[in-house]
This record gives structure tokens, sequence and C-alpha cells, in this order.
């Protein structure tokens, strides 16, 4: 299932929503095919009654109590913002019409 | 005080505001200076604000004038790597798609400096969103070594390695998620710690790869680090990965009478690809505890040999989900050639990251994929299981593991930047505490033919920092390593 020379970098690309030129195209998928080829290392090891580690430490969800606290002003929160109109952010548009 | 204020240590400096042989604002002041001479060349800061620096320290004089010293880093610079938030500041990520960007909060490290006292004094220089081992990766600058400018100084922390080296900082916050601490630490000849997972907080800190990412400090001493971690360390509820429990008091594990301990030797770290330097001087390091008493143990890790494939999925995989707020909409770099809101974040995206950046959100994405998630994720986070079973039997025997920090010492600028691979299989010694969770430092063990500090570094059990402190600390007093300090030339 895992062929290496089957990466199609162009439908990658897409789903990280990222746009790459000609020769980006060309070299990411040479690079990660060496990557990917070294990766293959990993199909020797039997993993079969290993459970899967996400996490260093593994906790338990951590709740805290209902109730709302200070935050940024919409003020602040939007100082960055590199388009905005009365406290939103603007965008182009999204839907024709 | 006598002698250079550039080199001395937090310790020393702690003991000269507190007898007010110095005031803050002159040692601000002195480090500015330095700054001025020397940064030129070195290129560890991306922003400093003089007067707000001053501004700080004539506050700190202020109060330790009237009796109310905040704490312990009263007064005391501190440089901030420039991943990690501070209110009112730039926080770029040495990337473009942050190149305007200013923290409207504090990180909770930062919370803790200035309750400490601490003087904010600039951002440092790091591989664009903490993703390099060479500080190459910088959209702004190449970050260079104090004690070789034609080489690099590591990375990704390589601003914070630098400046602490050169003498533009006594201490400097680094984050590591593969060794971004601890590598540049070995290359610029000072102390790196890399705490426990969970044991420092990450709030604040920008995420790349949540399950791997620690803040930790780059100091002159060892001693120095604990002092740092000390103030850094605790309990935060805004992270919830962070470690329920109060640190304990780190300047125990210095006192004279610690050890002699049994400190494992993992033969996997001792194979080829170890420059022959290098080895030498860690099997010296070794020897140097067996002489004073320590058992040495051969351990094996017999998984080690697959970390770098299982760290470059997880990390690449967190990447690229934790990247994908990079959007062009609400904080960041926006295109001015976009033609929808979709086309926004495909342009945004390719003009605000550079190229490691581009490559690891592929690479992360394509395994996070329909289809690949078995064989890649899941299957990495199994052997992540077997490199921390690995771990945990060896500290069933040992107190501690010594290894070299990095197979080599400073590399040329230039050198590895056309092979990934080849820069991803730099950070081997590195990435598995990462992987396990575990704390590790790195501290100066000697120097190559060439003068290039050489790092010794020490793996511990987690939440053991006290007793990992107290075997690199008992090395560092035994040697004079951590005296010795580059010269870096002015500027042409």
């Amino acid at each position: 299932m895992r062929d290496p020379h089957s990466f199609d970098i162009d439908y990658v690309a897409h789903l990280a929503r990222l746009e790459l030129t000609s020769q980006e195209r060309e070299r990411f998928s040479a690079q990660l095919g060496d990557i990917l080829q070294h990766f293959a290392q990993l199909d020797e090891v039997d993993v079969s009654s290993v459970e899967p580690m996400a996490h260093a430490f593994p906790v338990e969800n951590v709740f805290r109590e209902d109730k709302s606290e200070p935050g940024l002003s919409p003020e602040r929160a939007l100082e960055n913002t590199p388009r905005k109109r009365k406290n939103m952010v603007q965008v182009p548009k999204v839907v024709e019409g | 005080m006598p002698g250079e204020i550039y080199f001395k240590t937090l310790a020393q400096l702690q003991e000269a505001l507190a007898s007010k042989s110095i005031s803050s604002v002159e040692l601000t002041r002195d480090h500015l200076d330095r700054i001025q001479a020397v940064d030129g060349r070195i290129q560890a800061f991306n922003s400093w604000d003089e007067e707000d620096c001053l501004r700080q320290a004539e506050a700190s004089d202020e109060r330790r004038a009237a009796g109310r010293i905040k704490g312990p880093l009263d007064g005391i610079p501190v440089g901030v790597k420039d991943v990690i938030a501070v209110r009112d500041q730039p926080l770029t990520c040495s990337s473009r798609m942050l190149e305007h960007f200013v923290s409207p909060y504090d990180a909770t490290v930062i919370s803790r400096l200035k309750n400490a006292g601490a003087v904010l004094l600039g951002r440092l220089n790091m591989d664009e969103f903490a993703m390099g081992s060479s500080t190459e990766n910088s959209a702004i600058k190449i970050t260079f070594n104090p004690w070789d400018t034609s080489r690099v100084a590591g990375g990704s922390s390589g601003g914070s390695a630098a400046a602490v080296a050169a003498g533009e900082l006594p201490v400097s916050l680094g984050s590591d998620t593969g060794g971004s601490i601890r590598q540049p630490a070995s290359f610029c000849g000072v102390v790196g710690l890399k705490p426990t997972y969970g044991l420092v907080s990450r709030f604040g800190l920008v995420a790349f790869a949540s399950s791997l990412d620690q803040i930790g400090p780059l100091t002159r001493t060892v001693g120095d680090a604990g002092r740092m971690l000390q103030v850094i360390a605790g309990h935060d509820p805004r992270d919830s990965t962070s470690i329920d429990t109060s640190p304990p008091d780190y300047s125990e594990g210095l006192a004279e009478k610690k050890g002699p301990w049994k400190l494992g030797v993992p033969q996997e770290y001792f194979a080829e690809g170890l420059d022959p330097e290098v080895k030498a001087a860690i099997e010296a390091a070794i020897d140097w505890y067996a002489d004073r008493g320590c058992e040495i143990v051969e351990i094996s890790l017999p998984h080690m040999h697959l970390a770098i494939s299982v760290y470059y999925i997880i990390a690449t995989a967190e990447a690229s989900s934790n990247l994908a707020r990079y959007d062009g909409v609400r904080y960041t770099h926006r295109s001015d050639r976009a033609g929808d809101v979709v086309d926004l974040y495909f342009k945004s995206r390719a003009e605000g990251f550079g190229e490691e950046v581009k490559r690891r959100i592929i690479l992360g994405t394509y395994v996070l994929s329909s289809g690949y998630y078995d064989a890649y994720y899941l299957r990495a986070q199994k052997i992540r299981s077997l490199i921390r079973q690995d771990f945990t039997k060896a500290f069933a025997k040992v107190d501690g593991l010594l290894t070299p920090t990095s197979p080599f010492v400073s590399f040329k600028a230039g050198e590895k930047t056309r092979d990934p691979l080849a820069m991803y299989l730099s950070d081997i010694y590195t990435i598995s505490a990462n992987l396990a969770g575990i704390p590790g430092i790195s501290l100066p063990c000697g120097f190559n033919s060439q003068g290039l500090p050489i790092g010794l570094q020490i793996l511990g059990e987690p939440m053991e920092e006290a007793n990992l402190l107290a075997i690199a600390h008992s090395f560092e007093r035994a040697h004079d390593f951590t005296d010795r300090h580059p010269n870096p030339a002015p500027p042409d």
C-alpha cells in the first residue's frame, strides 16, 4: 500500500492549502521520496501488540469550572488583523451574488 | 565589580545586585553595549527595545532601593526565543508569516519571569517556527557561532545559545522539540536544559509539535539552569498537559556531597557517524565519572535507530495541524494577490512560509492523509511507545544516561542546507528524549582541535531534574570548560 513513487505532490499541497511553484513541486517530490524511503524502516517492527502513544504522560481530560474569566477585548484581539471593519475581520467575497 | 561583566554567571550577577555593587540599569546598559558591539557579527537578536529595557531596569532598581524586590531574577536581563509571547513585543517565529505580529498577552513562563523581576531584553533568532538544526531556516537572518563566525550556532534555538555564549546575555529561554535547546547549547559551549514534558507550561509558546515541545533555559552553568528552572517550572491550568505537582528545590541537587551514581552508556549512541574527537571527549567524561566512583553500565536502547523516522512523522503531522491556523485571515501575513477567500489561504501560506516549513507541512499532511494514517502516523505512535519502554527499562538500572549531544561539532554555514534528510539525521542523539518525554541537559565537556565546543548530554528520569542537575554539576565544578569564552571579532 505504501509506494513512495506514488507521492502525489499536487494532491497533498491541495489538502494543505499551500500553493507551490513548479520548482518547489519538483524539489519536494524528490526530497520527500527519499525521506519516505527512510521511513520504510518502520515496517520491520512488529507493533501488533503495542498501544500507540499520543503523549509523553497519559493525562486524563482536564476540566475547569464552567465560569467566565476575563479575556482579551475585541480591540486587543484584533490588533494583528490585516484587514478589519468595526471589530470584524474582513475577507474577500466568499459567495457570488 | 571586577572582570568582564559579560561573562559573569547568573549567580554572580544576583550577588552583585544584592550587594549593590552594580545596579540593574548598569547591568542592562552593559549588555546593550555588548549587543551593539558584537551582534552585527553574531546576529543572535531579531529585535530589542533599548528604552523599554532601561525602563524595566530602572523599575527594578527602584524596587531594590525600597527593599521590595519581586524575586530571584530582579534586575537580571533575560533574552527570549522569538517563539514565546511577551505582551507588546514582536513575536515573529523568524517567519514572514508573523513579520508584523505583536503579542497581545504574556506566555505563562513570561508572567513567571516578570513576577521574579527579570528585565526582558529582546527577541532571539531561531529556525522558522522552530523547524531546523542550524538557525539557517530563519527568514530574518542567520545566527553565527561566536567561536567561529563562519559556522552555525545550531538550532532551532540558535539565537538563545549564541547570545549567552557571546556575552550578550547571562541567560535566555529556548524551546526544544527534538533537541532545539541542547544541540545549539552544545555547538555554542553553553548549558541547555530540556525539562520533563509537562513540567514547564507551554501556554504562550507558539506550537510546533504539541506532544514534544518544551520550554527550557540556556545558561553559562548548570547551577544557573537550575535557578532558571525554579522560576519557570510549575503547574499551569492554562496548559492541559501541565503536570499538577509542585517542583522541588533544584538548588539542593547542587550540594557538594551527591553521588556516586549508577550511570548508563547506551551503546547505540556510539555507533557509526560519531565524530572521533567528539567520541574521545565523551569517553573522557565517562572515565571521569568512573574515576570518582560512579558505576558505569552499558545499556541498550534497541529502538533508537527508529527514533528519527518516528520523530519526523509525529512532529510533521502535529506541525501540519498546528500551522493550519496561519490562514492569512485573522493575524498573519495576507496576500494581496488573492481572488477569493480560499485562494487567500493558498497564496498567503505560499508567501508567508519558508521552504523548510512548507516541506514539513507537506510531509505532515501526507502522513495524516486518508489511506496513509495507519501506515505512518499510527505506526509511529506505537513505536514511540517502544522507545519510551526502552528508557523505562534503562532507568530501572541506572540514575542517568551519558551520551554525546550531537554527532559532530558546529558545521560551516551552508554545508547541510541542500540535503534535508542529512540535516534531520543530525538530531539523532536528542530527539528520543522528546519522544519519551524525559529531561535532558547538554553541558560543555571539551573542545576539539579547532577550538570548537563539544557537548555532553545527560538524560534522566521524568521529573528527576534535581538529580540530573546534580550529576551535571559534579562534572562541571571539576572542570574549567565553562570558564572559557569566545572572542567574536567585531564586524569588518
